[in-house]
């Protein structure tokens, strides 16, 4: 599983970035964690809004830093 | 019109918890209110209880606002006016549309790509972070309506004024072409309970609450601070209505302030109640955007 995190890199993309890992770790799952910054590359998703959460190419979340329990349940949704 | 008054100072001026605190300071720590440090005491609890209770009603309840207009929807209501009207309906929705800052770009190239002129884009993008809701209350409760509603109209009109001149320059040249071309995707997204609003909302007001809680303090304890100690003919020999460089001197004294603008509120109260003009007293907070 491939997990992206789409953002310029504030504060917030960050913080969602590390909910992420520790959703991950919880649900004990296996996944590389991208970071993308380009603007370019973030808005070729079409999210207008970061930090955005993009698993195997697909958006699942945008303009909300997730918590790593909403992270597990969207883990559990994309099984 | 008594009814309005009476609910202004109650709700917003919250004359009940001034007395409330002369109560306290008087009878449980023995101070007259009167007195210099009762007084100080007094202005320093009164105001951060104030402040605190304020801003949290006020983010909870602009935030659950903010929640019925996504950015998408927004793009979408701006994408049926034209011409200045565009302009201002960029600017009034800009007031309410919650955006990182740092989603700025993204947004802007979201509409953009999606046909919104360049302009009404901008005015949009000025007024977000210019015309901020809490701190028209914050505004209102310290100073009055009058200040308050100016500072809305002020930023709005700056808004507008900077998106009208920057088509008048026709930007759109120097702006890259894929953003232009890039595809618009609506992304899905589930509409919102109630219950989501309600939990949108309360995370904001926890958000902002553990910025600013510091600089309220700190802003609040300066404001004590000059309210008592620094004599009146010094502030007003100093920062008094008629000398030119009060407006610069007030502004360098604001500087380590310009952390937080709900910080900066309470010593601009004290610094209007030393007599100071509003205009310079408020350039404090002018100058934080």
């Amino acid at each position: 599983m491939i997990i992206k995190v789409l953002g310029s890199g504030c504060k917030n993309c960050v913080t969602l970035k590390e909910n992420t890992e520790a959703a991950l770790k919880e649900a004990g799952v296996e996944a590389e964690i991208v970071k993308v910054t380009d603007f370019k590359d973030i808005m070729a998703y079409g999210v207008m809004t970061t930090p955005a959460l993009v698993i195997d190419e697909k958006v699942v979340s945008f303009g909300k830093v997730l918590k790593p329990k909403e992270i597990t349940k969207i883990l559990e949704n994309v099984k | 019109m008594f009814i309005f008054e009476w609910l202004n100072n109650q709700l917003l001026k919250m004359e009940w918890l001034s007395n409330l605190v002369t109560f306290l300071v008087q009878n449980i720590l023995g101070l007259d209110t009167s007195s210099r440090v009762g007084g100080s005491i007094h202005f320093f609890i009164y105001d951060v209880v104030k402040i605190f209770i304020l801003l949290s009603v006020l983010i909870f309840t602009i935030s659950y606002i903010q929640s019925f207009f996504p950015p998408e929807r927004t793009r979408k209501i701006l994408g049926r006016f034209t011409g200045v009207s565009a302009n201002i309906f960029g600017a009034l929705l800009g007031t309410v549309t919650p955006f990182c800052s740092c989603s700025s770009i993204p947004l802007f190239i979201g509409f953009t790509s999606a046909g919104l002129p360049i302009g009404v884009t901008f005015s949009f993008l000025i007024s977000s972070p210019l015309v901020d809701l809490a701190s028209v209350i914050l505004l209102a409760s310290i100073f009055n309506w009058k200040i308050a509603v100016a500072y809305v109209v002020v930023g709005l009109i700056l808004a507008v004024i900077g998106g009208t001149i920057i088509s008048k320059l026709k930007l759109e040249r120097y702006v890259e072409s894929f953003v232009f071309h890039n595809k618009v995707l609506e992304a899905e997204q589930e509409e919102m309970t109630t219950r989501d609003r309600i939990d949108f909302a309360k995370d904001q007001v926890l958000d902002i609450i553990k910025k600013v809680w510091m600089y309220i303090l700190i802003g609040v304890g300066i404001g004590a601070a000059i309210h008592n100690w620094i004599p009146e003919s010094i502030i007003a020999a100093v920062l008094g209505q008629d000398k030119w460089y009060s407006v610069l001197l007030a502004t360098f004294v604001g500087v380590p302030m310009y952390a937080d603008i709900f910080g900066t509120l309470p010593i601009a109260e004290a610094l209007v109640l030393k007599g100071v003009g509003i205009g310079t007293a408020n350039h404090h907070n002018w100058l934080y955007f």
